[in-house]
This record gives C-alpha cells, structure tokens and sequence, in this order.
C-alpha cells in the first residue's frame, strides 16, 4: 500500500492540517499518509480533521518532540 | 487527478460564514485561518469583506499591527511578555517597525502568512465576496483585488447567512 510522507515538523496551526488535506488529495484510496509535526496542538487536531472528513487515525504517537500520524483514506 | 471533495457534493455538508471587517496584519488571521481550515475539515465556506476587511482582497498586501491602543497587545521579549507605551506607539514609524517585528515572528515560529493563508483559501474554494459599497465608498477597484473575489452587498451575504450553520462577525 502507498505510504505518502509529509514532513510538517516546525509548522504551525493550521498548516500541518491544510498540508495533510492536500497531501491526501495524491493518496489514492485505501492508502497512507504518514505526517511528521512538531506542533502540539496538532494531536487534538488530527483527531478532529479525521472525524470530520471520515479518514482513519491509524496512528497518533510521540517520539520525543515530534509526533507521528497516519491517516488512511478511506474515501 | 484531485480525489479530494471539498464537501459541495455531499449533502451534508456544513456551511460557515464569515464577515470580515478588520484589515490589520493580526485582525486578518481568524477569518483566514478559520476559513481554510474548516475548509479542509470538508465545511463549505464564504467570506464576506467590507469596510476595513476590504484591503485584504487587494494583490500586493503590506498588512500592519500597530501596539497604540491595543492593551492587549505584549509581545515576548527579553524572557517577558511586554506591551509599548501609548506615547511610543504614536511616534511615526513606530508602527512599522512593530510590524515588521511581527511579521518575522511569525515566519519564525513556523506560522503561515496570511499570504499563503489566502492562497490556501482560494485553492480549498472559499467563496470570496467583496462588499460592493465598500468598493465604491473607499474607491477601490477590481482590477487591484486578487482574482476569484465576486462583488455582492448585504443582501448576497444575508442569504447565504440564513443557510449557514455557523455565521462569524470578525
């Protein structure tokens, strides 16, 4: 499966979303986007983004300062 | 080629509108970063600008922040946060200076210009409408407005208020 890698470390809100949302116009179904933020509040974010446009939260982790997500598309 | 729907199709679709009235460098942030971001989370979005909100449609922006009468406003230095006097903020070219300050904190802190918010906005189909009064009122053209921008007064934006599920006055 196609895992896309978008780096948004040292952005800020709402960058890592608007960059996620375009990122994963090039996702094809069923395929991953991995994102790379540093921005705290983008935990909180993701998980809204995702409800709100019916993607997956695979994944939602922290390694130090950065955190990890990965977004399936579902549709 | 693009998979991606900005939610027009679906009938479920949220809908926000927004007025915009503020033209300075920190004014200009919500509207935009409410608007793009709702965008992206599939809400279908209208901004509406009048009176001083107007000038952010033009081409070329050189937006400023000015710390006079603005209590609110301090700023971190030198380990405080701290705010300038009235009388400081008064002298010419004070204003300038705060926003060039301002304008490279942002850059620093890895925060989008309103430039590039706009440019966002613009690609996610945010409906953008200018206040035809306005134009006329403080003598703008169409021609100095970025593409994309149609004219409408209070009775466009009324409509589209009374269908919207959030509607923002900034």
């Amino acid at each position: 499966m196609m895992n896309q890698l978008l780096d948004a470390k040292g952005l800020n809100c709402p960058l890592p979303i608007l960059k996620a949302k375009k990122a994963l116009k090039d996702v094809p179904a069923g395929g991953t986007l991995e994102v790379l933020a540093t921005d705290p509040g983008s935990v909180a974010d993701f998980q809204a983004f995702c409800r709100a446009t019916g993607h997956e939260l695979m994944e939602s982790t922290q390694d130090n300062d950065v955190y990890r997500f990965v977004i399936k598309r579902l549709n | 080629m693009s998979g991606g729907a900005t939610g027009s199709a679906s009938a479920n679709a949220k809908s926000m509108s927004i007025i915009v009235t503020k033209g300075s460098l920190d004014w200009a942030y919500p509207p935009f970063i409410l608007a793009t971001t709702a965008a992206a989370m599939n809400v279908n979005v209208t901004m509406f600008f009048t009176f001083y909100g107007l000038p952010l449609l033009l081409k070329k922006l050189n937006l400023q922040v000015t710390p006079l009468g603005n209590p609110g406003m301090k700023m971190p230095m030198m380990g405080m946060h701290m705010g300038l006097p009235n009388i400081v903020g008064a002298i010419p070219g004070v204003d300038a200076a705060c926003s060039v300050m301002m304008k490279n904190l942002i850059k620093k802190k890895g925060v989008a210009s309103i430039e590039e918010l706009r440019e966002a906005a613009i690609e996610s189909d945010v409906k953008m409408i200018a206040c035809q009064m306005t134009m006329d009122l403080f003598e703008y053209k169409l021609e100095d407005m970025i593409e994309g921008p149609t004219l409408g007064g209070a009775a466009a934006y009324m409509e589209i208020a009374l269908k919207s599920d959030i509607n923002l006055y900034i």
